[in-house]
C-alpha cells in the first residue's frame, strides 16, 4: 500500500486553535511540508505575529521566535545578520505587516534582507475580533466600519506586496490565493521558491496569500473560498509580481 | 579618550558583535564609532530605519545568541519601549545606551537627567526591572560598558547605561583594559535552527492568568537577585559628613567639586553618588542617613531620584532638592552655594 497523504513530520500532532476553514492551518501545513521535503528543520527560524498566528510555535515542530505587533521583518533582519547561514521567515497578518509593520516590512524588503515574508491577507484583523485591516475591500463590512470601508473615509485597500516589488531589494514577490485545491498548490511552489530565493542569497522573497476568514466575514467555510474567488482576487489579482531568476534567464 | 568612543571600544571589546541603532543627536558618535569598528572586527553595524526597528534587530541578534546593543538619546528611547519590555519579557541579554537630552518632547539636545523615572521605573508596559548605570567618568563608562554585557548575559537581562551629552563628550585619559574574565553559563535558549535537538520556543504570551502570575513571581525572584547582587555606588567624604549630597553622572561630577569647595571651607561636607540607579543604592543611603543631618538631592531635572532617597531615608533624615533641568549644567560654585545657604538655614 501506498501512502499518499500523512502529517508532515514537522507538524505537531495537536489539534489546532484555528476557526473552522480559516486559511492560517492550510498554510500552516503547507509551510511544514515544505520545512520536511526541503529538509529544512535544523537551520529555519519562525517569527510568528501578533494575529490569529501568534501561537504558531504550537504547531511548528521548529525554532519560533514571538514578536511585538508589526516587528517581525526588523527582527528577522537582527537573527539573519547574526546567522546569515539560517533561514529566517516572517509570518504576518496584514495588520501586522502593512499597518503596524509597514516601515519594518517596506525597509527590510529595499535592504534586500535576506528572509523570506508569508503574508497572510484576510482583509481584517482576525485576532482581535474583525476590525477594519488597511486591506479591507471598499465596501467591505467589518466591526470598525459598520458601514463598508469608504474610500473618502478610510481610504483604499493598501496593496503592499505591489508596493515591495518596485523595490530593487525585492527578489521574488508573488500573490497566491487559497480559493480551490490547485491555487493551493500553486500557493505552496510559490513559498518554496520564496525559500529557494532566500538560500540563494539572492535578496528579500514575498508571498502573499489571500486567504479566507470565515468568521469575521460572517460566511460559512463554504462561502468564503467563494469569496475569495469572485471578489478578493478582483481587488487583489494573482501572480508573480517580481522574480529575480526569470530576469536572469533573459 | 572620549566618552562616546570609550562606550564603543568598551563594547567591542566586551564582544558586541552587533549594533543596530537610529541617528540622535547627542549620541551620533556611538553609531559612528560602531560602524568603522565593527567592520574591522567583522561584526554587524546597521542603522535601523527607526528606534522601533533598532531594538527589534537587537532583539533578533541576542535570540540568535550574540552580543548586541543600541544606543540612541531620550525620544529614540521612547521608542525602544516597547522593544524593552520585549526583551525583559523574553528574558534575553542586551545592552541600551541612552544619552539622556533636555524634555519633554523634542527639548533640546543638551545634558539632562530627565529620564531617570522611564528609565528605572520600567518606561515600558508590564511588571519588569532593568538595571540601569550612571558612569560619571570615562573610565568609569568603560568600565560599566563591559560589565554591562556580563550582567545582560548573567541574568538574562537588558541593561541600560543612562549618561548624558556630557558624559559622551567629555576626553579623559583611560586605561583600556581586556575583558574581565566573567563565566558566562552557556546559552541554552538561543534559536539557532533545531539540528539534533528538540525545537525551542522565545515567547512572552502566557494566557492563563495562574501561569502568568507564576512567570511574574519568577521574574520577581531575578529582580530581587539583582537588587542583592547588583548596587553599587561611590562616597566620598561621607564619613564625618553633617550634609550629604546625593547626585549621579554629570550632577555628581559638579557636586564633588562643590564639596571640595565647602570643605575648603570649613563645612563638613560629602557626597553619595548612585552608580546603579536600579537597583538603587539603598542600604548605603540608610546608613548614611543614621549619620548625617540633611540629604541635599542634586538632579539636572525638576526632581525624579528624590523620591528613591525619601523612600531610602524612611523621613528619618529630611532630604531638601535642587534641581537645574532643561540642559542647563550648573558650575559647582552653584551648587557649593545652595550647600552653604542649607548649612546657614539649618544651622549644621
Ligand atoms: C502594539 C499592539 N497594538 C495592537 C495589538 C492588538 N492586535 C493583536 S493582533 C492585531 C491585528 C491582527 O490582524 P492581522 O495582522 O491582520 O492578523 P490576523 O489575525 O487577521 O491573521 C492587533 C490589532 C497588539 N498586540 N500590539
Ligand atoms: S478569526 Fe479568522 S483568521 Fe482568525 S482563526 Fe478564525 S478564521 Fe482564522
Ligand atoms: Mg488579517
Amino acid at each position: 500500500m501506498k501512502i499518499v497523504y500523512t502529517r508532515p513530520k514537522c507538524l505537531k500532532p495537536v489539534p489546532n486553535h484555528y476557526c473552522p476553514g480559516c486559511g492560517h492551518s492550510i498554510i500552516h501545513r503547507l509551510i511544514c511540508e515544505l520545512v520536511d521535503e526541503m529538509n529544512m528543520r535544523g537551520r529555519i527560524i519562525c517569527i510568528p505575529p501578533a494575529g490569529c498566528a501568534v501561537l504558531a510555535y504550537n504547531y511548528f515542530d521548529f525554532d519560533v521566535c514571538e514578536s511585538a505587533h508589526g516587528r517581525g521583518c526588523a527582527i528577522a533582519t537582527g537573527f539573519k545578520r547574526a546567522q546569515p547561514d539560517r533561514i529566517i521567515f516572517t509570518y504576518q497578518g496584514d495588520g501586522d505587516m502593512a499597518a503596524i509593520g509597514t516601515a519594518e516590512t517596506l525597509h527590510a524588503a529595499n535592504r534586500g534582507e535576506k528572509i523570506t515574508s508569508i503574508f497572510v491577507n484576510n482583509a481584517v484583523y482576525g485576532m482581535t475580533g474583525g476590525q477594519m485591516a488597511p486591506t479591507t475591500m471598499i465596501g467591505q463590512k467589518t466591526t470598525t466600519s459598520p458601514y463598508g470601508r469608504r474610500t473618502e473615509v478610510e481610504g483604499y485597500p493598501l496593496k503592499i506586496t505591489e508596493l515591495i516589488a518596485t523595490l530593487p531589494g525585492a527578489a521574488y514577490v508573488v500573490r497566491t490565493s487559497l480559493a480551490n485545491p490547485a491555487k493551493i498548490r500553486e500557493t505552496k511552489k510559490a513559498i518554496k521558491k520564496a525559500f529557494e530565493v532566500q538560500m540563494a542569497g539572492a535578496g528579500y522573497s514575498l508571498v502573499e496569500v489571500l486567504s479566507p476568514c470565515p468568521t469575521n466575514w460572517k460566511v460559512s467555510p463554504r462561502e468564503a473560498f467563494a469569496y475569495l474567488e469572485e471578489k478578493m482576487e478582483k481587488e487583489y489579482p494573482i501572480g508573480v509580481m517580481k522574480d529575480y531568476t526569470a530576469k536572469k534567464d533573459k | 579618550m572620549k566618552g562616546t568612543d570609550a562606550l564603543g571600544e568598551a563594547a567591542i571589546r566586551a564582544g558586541c558583535r552587533c549594533y543596530f541603532g537610529y541617528p540622535i543627536t547627542p549620541q551620533n558618535e556611538v553609531p559612528e564609532y560602531m560602524s568603522r569598528r565593527m567592520q574591522e572586527v567583522g561584526g554587524v553595524f546597521l542603522q535601523g530605519e527607526s528606534e522601533i526597528a533598532s531594538i527589534n534587530m537587537v532583539l533578533g541578534a541576542a535570540a540568535s545568541g550574540m552580543r548586541a546593543m543600541t544606543s540612541s538619546s531620550s525620544p529614540g528611547i521612547s521608542l525602544k519601549q516597547e522593544g524593552l519590555s520585549f526583551l525583559a519579557a523574553l528574558e534575553l541579554p542586551a545592552v541600551i545606551v541612552n544619552i539622556n537630552r533636555g524634555g519633554p518632547g523634542l527639548g533640546n539636545i543638551a545634558p539632562s537627567q530627565g529620564d531617570y523615572y522611564q528609565a528605572t521605573r520600567g518606561g515600558g508596559h508590564g511588571d519588569y526591572r532593568m538595571p540601569v548605570y550612571a558612569p560619571a567618568y570615562v573610565q568609569e563608562l568603560y568600565d560599566i560598558t563591559m560589565k554591562s554585557f556580563d550582567v545582560a548575559d548573567l541574568y538574562r537581562t537588558p541593561v541600560m547605561i543612562l549618561g548624558d551629552g556630557m558624559m559622551g563628550q567629555i576626553v579623559e585619559p583611560i586605561y583600556l583594559h581586556e575583558r574581565p574574565d566573567v563565566e558566562i553559563p552557556p546559552k541554552d535558549y538561543i534559536l539557532d535552527g533545531a539540528e539534533n535537538r528538540p525545537s525551542r520556543i522565545i515567547k512572552s504570551l502566557i494566557l492563563d492568568p495562574v501561569e502568568m502570575e507564576e512567570h511574574n513571581w519568577k521574574l520577581k525572584r531575578k529582580y530581587d537577585l539583582m537588587a542583592h547582587e547588583l548596587p553599587e555606588w561611590e562616597e566620598f567624604m561621607t564619613n564625618d559628613a553633617k550634609l550629604t549630597i546625593i547626585a549621579y553622572g554629570t550632577a555628581a561630577r559638579i557636586a564633588k567639586g562643590a564639596v571640595k569647595r565647602a570643605r575648603s571651607e570649613g563645612l563638613k561636607v560629602g557626597l553619595l553618588r548612585p552608580i546603579t540607579l536600579w537597583p538603587f543604592p539603598e542600604e548605603a543611603i540608610r546608613n548614611l542617613a543614621k549619620k548625617t543631618k540633611l540629604f541635599l538631592v542634586f538632579e539636572m531635572s525638576t526632581g525624579q531620584m528624590i523620591d528613591d532617597v525619601r523612600l531610602a531615608v524612611e523621613g528619618k533624615v529630611p532630604c531638601e532638592f535642587y534641581g537645574r533641568p532643561g540642559g542647563v549644567v550648573p558650575i559647582p560654585q552653584e551648587i557649593a552655594r545652595i550647600i552653604e545657604r542649607y548649612w546657614l538655614q539649618k544651622e549644621l
